[in-house]
């Protein structure tokens, strides 16, 4: 537990909606916060009990949700929040458990700069606003996997707030077409884990693991549909939703939810839900106590937490010991959203080309590195690189070669003791049964940079074929450690300059197929691919197509 | 040599007139014969002898880790100590044995101190009788003192003498106890509202609360973190100055001490008290103040008007405040502070295993006793989302208030305050229990509160024995981190006053058959 988490909240993500009819699935987008609509029947209306006529109207109208995302993500960091226990991925269970992340009675919390350095910077490329004082607060409840009772938070001053996030999507008639949204960010907090509980459903028993390192990234959507120009409805809250997929389906499920109860008189109830993955929809939560009074309070062993930029700076300051947000702001690197107008202004890329680039961890690197070795079109290695690599690469589940991790910044700071805690003896915080099995990362992908940039340089010199191009490029997947030129090579796949000979194959292409020579000649313009098509296979790919098209064109208008 | 003050031992130490396994041995007689104080919950006897030893090795070769070296002390039962259970006086806690060090602890085992035990105490420190513990009550050694016993039998009564024993005050009165029975030369308490200086006051020891942020609280199992700052209780000021030396300054594992270097408090011997300016806050004049303890309180500062000293009334107006605020304030620490005794890692655990929450209810039940659970139910009720405005924001207002008060006074050119301790001398364990916990903190707590409110250094002075013959004190109040100002004052005050030694050896050889056949149900001495 205790490991250092990220809250964002974006509030007020809206999205209009409206329903064939009241069973009907609403449409959806690609991405959250799509808009669609579609005109709701009136059978609908007919299904509606009367003694609930009065919450529903005839004819058409729209129903809007409102969506709101709490986000909790770790940060990447060497040790927790609030101790000196190290945070690892697949850790033995209680094996990084300090003093303090057990509650033993008479720890404090310490807090740990890397962490708050890792806030600002979040809050920088959010555009928020740095909150230059924030205040850390106790949030109580019961629960076997929170041992101390309560969890710090930033209820009431978190670290940076009112931000916001212009993003695009893919969306409306054209799948080129993209449209800029913006979401807008509450507050952006530091809030420490709590455990985990495994639940031994056979005996009963339930197991906490105090490690508390995994699972980088948890959403909770707050979900209310109402009519435009209402009071907003009833809201739910999604709990636990652990990936974008499932959060798109989680909401479009419980908006479809929400509107069918609505529709159909009944009411939405402020409850917590659970996303069904098999089902597909939302489950209401075993709520035992009710409504929780979380009872609130400052965490008094945390002085607030003070942020500096440098003109506000004490002079003499131990650098140590201060934040200065302006020195983070220079380091922050480029924000994806500028990286892809550079793309889309130095290569001429698609956007959404720029998107797929992005989306896909170190495939910007990968490509980068390619243009550089290459005088191959961008156009060209975009396409290669979107296409045919990652295509690749998706379906044998590998992933980029150049999206080994960053290296961590070594974390441990003058926030923290510097002192390495020891562990609690295992007898006294609850064990787990086994350790967790060891996780891989996909492969990198076989085919590095460098090759694919001497790959492309071949075609672009067109020594080769676009056909045979491809060849080499599964041969590199297959037999690491080849060049291009060497494979190509040992297969003769280059392609052929001698256009006496290339003229035979043609002629003996159109010899064997006469039926093909006719339908071109009567005017089927198509059937001459066709032509070339065959004459690429007799040369095994070693042709120009369009050379083979102007000696075919020649051939067949003499 | 025991009734020698820790200073004097250390010398005595150092010049070979006694080893430190011998000073261990004699205190650790001593514990025994005044098991009956019930002053220490477990006496750590082995842990002692080998430092003790390793101390003894250290002066041989002339390695002697400073003035603390084989010095026997005791630490109360709310500071972490390794492998030393650490029960903070409750069934929550029984068979609890600390991983780790306090850093307090810590910093006087670095020292060479000898830790013979760990005292009593309120259960979780919230009370001002030390009655409430789960070990049962402390027993002030004055009630067997040659002073008191004398002035009792000069009255008539018909009750039985042993039955109507007095209380050492609280919550750290284990720890008094074992300083004014010669026990050991210093012991750790905590203070939160007063629970150092009060049984301090009423056993005849210095009290010395130093201000907030300069001591680790680190392994200090807390009662309010806002408030609780550990407390020195010694024979002298002297001895507190050097006690301080020791446990101040920066830790790293606790993130509310200040950063600021701290420099040795040595104490210089004050000739000339004709520059300092007193203050008498008006507001302390309560109407439940005894009279003994007001004429105390007017000798006194005639004393420093006599000799030079500027004494000058003050106003603290938000005074009356102070117990209600500190209730709503400390009571919901407390419920928060607790949340962590579920059963589940360390501590107590019920045997109901039905659901979660069935333990957690049984656990908390079992585990703390009335006074915790009632303090815990009124700190969550303060902390209600419909009662946090109403009671915890106007209780933090109020606080601001209280501590303005401080700085206001000390801004008009007011050195340090001069105020009592406690309304009387120590009462009866029957008396005292007629009233409830709560009544009896709120009351008691009234001088020495509102110091924790503002995170000031006070110190309580043994002044005088009262008609009684019992121990009198009288507090001293100083500005935020000037603590070495304020106990160079209290210093010279005490070297005025010349309290008398508590007379209690011979009574306690005549004594000590009579305690060995009285029944001592209540008392669990851990070996």
């Amino acid at each position: 537990m205790a490991a250092p988490m990220l809250r964002w909240c974006y509030l007020g993500r809206r999205w209009v909606l409206a329903c064939i009819d009241g069973g009907s699935r609403h449409g959806r987008g690609a991405a959250i916060g799509f808009t669609s609509s579609r005109k709701r029947g009136q059978s609908s209306v007919a299904q509606q009990p009367l003694i609930t006529a009065q919450k529903s109207r005839k004819g058409e109208h729209k129903w809007a949700a409102v969506v709101g995302l709490e986000i909790h993500a770790q940060i990447s960091s060497n040790s927790k929040l609030f101790s000196g226990s190290q945070v690892h991925f697949a850790a033995p269970p209680n094996s990084l458990v300090s003093f303090f992340d057990a509650s033993l009675p008479g720890t404090l919390p310490v807090l740990n700069r890397r962490c708050v350095e890792a806030a600002v910077m979040t809050g920088l490329a959010l555009s928020c606003r740095i909150n230059k004082k924030s205040l850390f607060d106790r949030k109580h409840y019961f629960y076997a996997d929170l041992p101390a009772g309560y969890q710090i938070t930033q209820q009431r001053l978190p670290i940076a707030v009112n931000g916001s996030l212009a993003y695009s999507v893919c969306a409306g008639k054209k799948p080129s077409q993209v449209i800029t949204k913006t979401v807008r960010i509450k507050q952006i907090q530091l809030e420490q884990d709590s455990g985990k509980s495994l639940h031994d459903e056979l005996r009963s028993q339930t197991l906490i693991d105090l490690n508390r390192a995994e699972g980088q990234l948890r959403v909770d959507a707050n979900i209310s549909v109402h009519h435009p120009g209402e009071p907003l409805g009833v809201r739910t809250e999604v709990k636990n939703l652990n990936s974008a997929r499932f959060l798109a389906k989680a909401i479009d499920s419980e908006i479809e939810r929400q509107i069918h109860e609505l529709e159909n008189g009944r009411e939405i109830l402020n409850e917590t839900r659970s996303f069904d993955y098999k089902l597909g929809c939302t489950m209401p939560m075993r709520d035992k106590e009710g409504k929780q009074d979380y009872r609130f309070m400052p965490e008094p062993n945390l002085p607030p937490l003070l942020l500096y930029d440098t003109a506000s700076l004490p002079p003499g300051a131990d650098p140590q010991q201060v934040i200065n947000i302006d020195w983070i702001r220079e380091r922050l690197p480029e924000l994806p959203s500028e990286t892809r107008e550079k793309l889309v202004q130095q290569y001429g890329m698609l956007p959404e080309h720029s998107f797929a680039l992005l989306n896909e961890v170190g495939l910007l690197e990968f490509f980068q590195n390619v243009i550089k070795e290459t005088r191959a079109e961008p156009k060209k290695v975009t396409s290669w690189v979107l296409n045919i690599f990652l295509g690749f690469l998706k379906q044998q589940n590998l992933a980029v070669n150049e999206s080994s991790q960053s290296p961590r910044s070594p974390a441990r700071s003058s926030f923290t003791s510097g002192e390495s805690v020891g562990r609690t003896d295992q007898k006294q915080g609850a064990c787990c049964w086994s350790a967790s099995e060891k996780c891989h990362g996909p492969e990198p992908s076989p085919v590095t940079p460098a090759a694919l940039a001497e790959l492309l340089s071949l075609l672009d010199r067109k020594a080769i074929s676009s056909s045979a191009a491809k060849q080499v490029f599964e041969e590199l997947w297959r037999s690491k450690g080849k060049t291009p030129s060497q494979i190509v090579s040992e297969k003769r796949l280059e392609l052929m300059q001698d256009e006496e000979a290339l003229e035979r194959v043609c002629h003996a292409v159109m010899e064997e197929h006469p039926q093909v020579v006719m339908d071109v000649k009567r005017g089927n313009s198509r059937a001459i691919n066709k032509l070339i098509g065959l004459v690429l296979k007799a040369t095994l790919s070693r042709a120009d197509p369009t050379v083979i098209k102007e000696i075919l064109e020649k051939k067949l208008s003499s | 040599m025991l009734g020698r003050t820790l200073r004097e031992v250390s010398a005595a130490l150092k010049q070979g007139q006694i080893t430190p396994t011998e000073l261990y041995q004699k205190c650790l007689s001593l514990i025994k014969k005044t098991k009956f104080l019930n002053a220490y919950i477990t006496v750590s006897e082995d842990v002692a002898l080998k430092q003790a030893e390793d101390s003894e090795k250290r002066y041989k070769k002339g390695h002697s880790l400073g003035d603390l070296d084989g010095i026997p002390i005791a630490v109360k039962d709310n500071f972490s100590t390794s492998g030393i259970e650490t029960t903070c006086a409750s069934n929550m806690l029984k068979g609890y044995v600390p991983p780790y060090n306090a850093t307090v602890v810590q910093k006087l085992l670095d020292q060479g101190a000898i830790l013979m035990g760990k005292t009593n105490l309120d259960e979780f420190a919230m009370g001002s009788g030390s009655t409430d513990g789960v070990f049962g009550p402390v027993k002030n050694p004055w009630s067997y003192s040659k002073q008191y016993r004398e002035k009792r039998k000069q009255k008539p009564h018909g009750e039985k003498e042993d039955s109507n024993w007095l209380i050492t005050g609280g919550s750290s009165g284990g720890s008094a106890a074992a300083v004014a029975a010669f026990t050991c030369f210093a012991a750790l308490g905590s203070d939160t509202g007063g629970s150092t200086r009060n049984p301090a006051a009423h056993c005849g020891v210095v009290g010395f609360k130093p201000s907030y942020g300069l001591v680790s609280r680190h392994g200090l199992i807390p009662l309010v973190n806002s408030m609780d700052v550990p407390g020195i209780l010694t024979r002298c000021v002297d001895d507190a100055a050097l006690v301080l030396g020791v446990l101040a300054g920066h830790d790293p594992k606790d993130s509310t001490t200040v950063q600021d270097p701290v420099k040795p408090f040595t104490l210089p011997t004050l000739t000339d008290v004709s520059k300092l300016c007193i203050g008498i806050p008006k507001e302390y004049l309560a109407p439940e103040l005894s009279s003994e303890v007001r004429s105390f309180w007017s000798k006194a500062a005639n004393l420093f008007e006599s000799e030079g000293a500027k004494v000058i009334e003050v106003s603290l107006p938000h005074t009356s405040y102070s117990i209600v605020c500190y209730h709503v304030l400390c009571t919901s620490e407390v419920a928060s502070n607790m949340a962590r005794f579920d059963g589940l890692e360390y501590g107590h655990r019920c045997d109901i295993d039905v659901s979660t929450e069935a333990m957690y209810a049984a656990t908390r039940r079992e585990g703390f006793n009335d006074v915790v659970r009632g303090r815990i139910l009124s700190g969550n009720f303060f902390l209600l989302k419909e009662n946090y405005e109403n009671y915890f924001i106007k209780a933090q207002k109020v606080r601001r208030l209280i501590a303005n008060d401080f700085v206001n006074v000390f801004n008009s050119g007011v050195d340090v305050l001069l105020t009592p301790t406690t309304l009387s001398d120590a009462v009866p364990y029957l008396e005292f229990i007629k009233e409830d916990n709560r009544t009896r903190s709120a009351q008691d707590d009234i001088f020495t509160q509102a110091v924790n409110m503002a995170g000031l250094p006070a110190v309580s002075v043994p002044v005088a024995l009262s008609n009684q013959g019992l121990p009198i004190g009288l507090q001293f109040i100083g500005r935020a981190f000037r603590d070495q100002q304020l106990l160079t004052i209290a210093k010279w005050f005490e070297k005025q006053v010349q309290f008398p030694v508590i007379q209690l050896q011979e009574l306690m050889d005549d004594c000590s058959s009579v305690f060995e056949i009285e029944k001592l149900g209540s008392v669990s001495l851990k070996q």
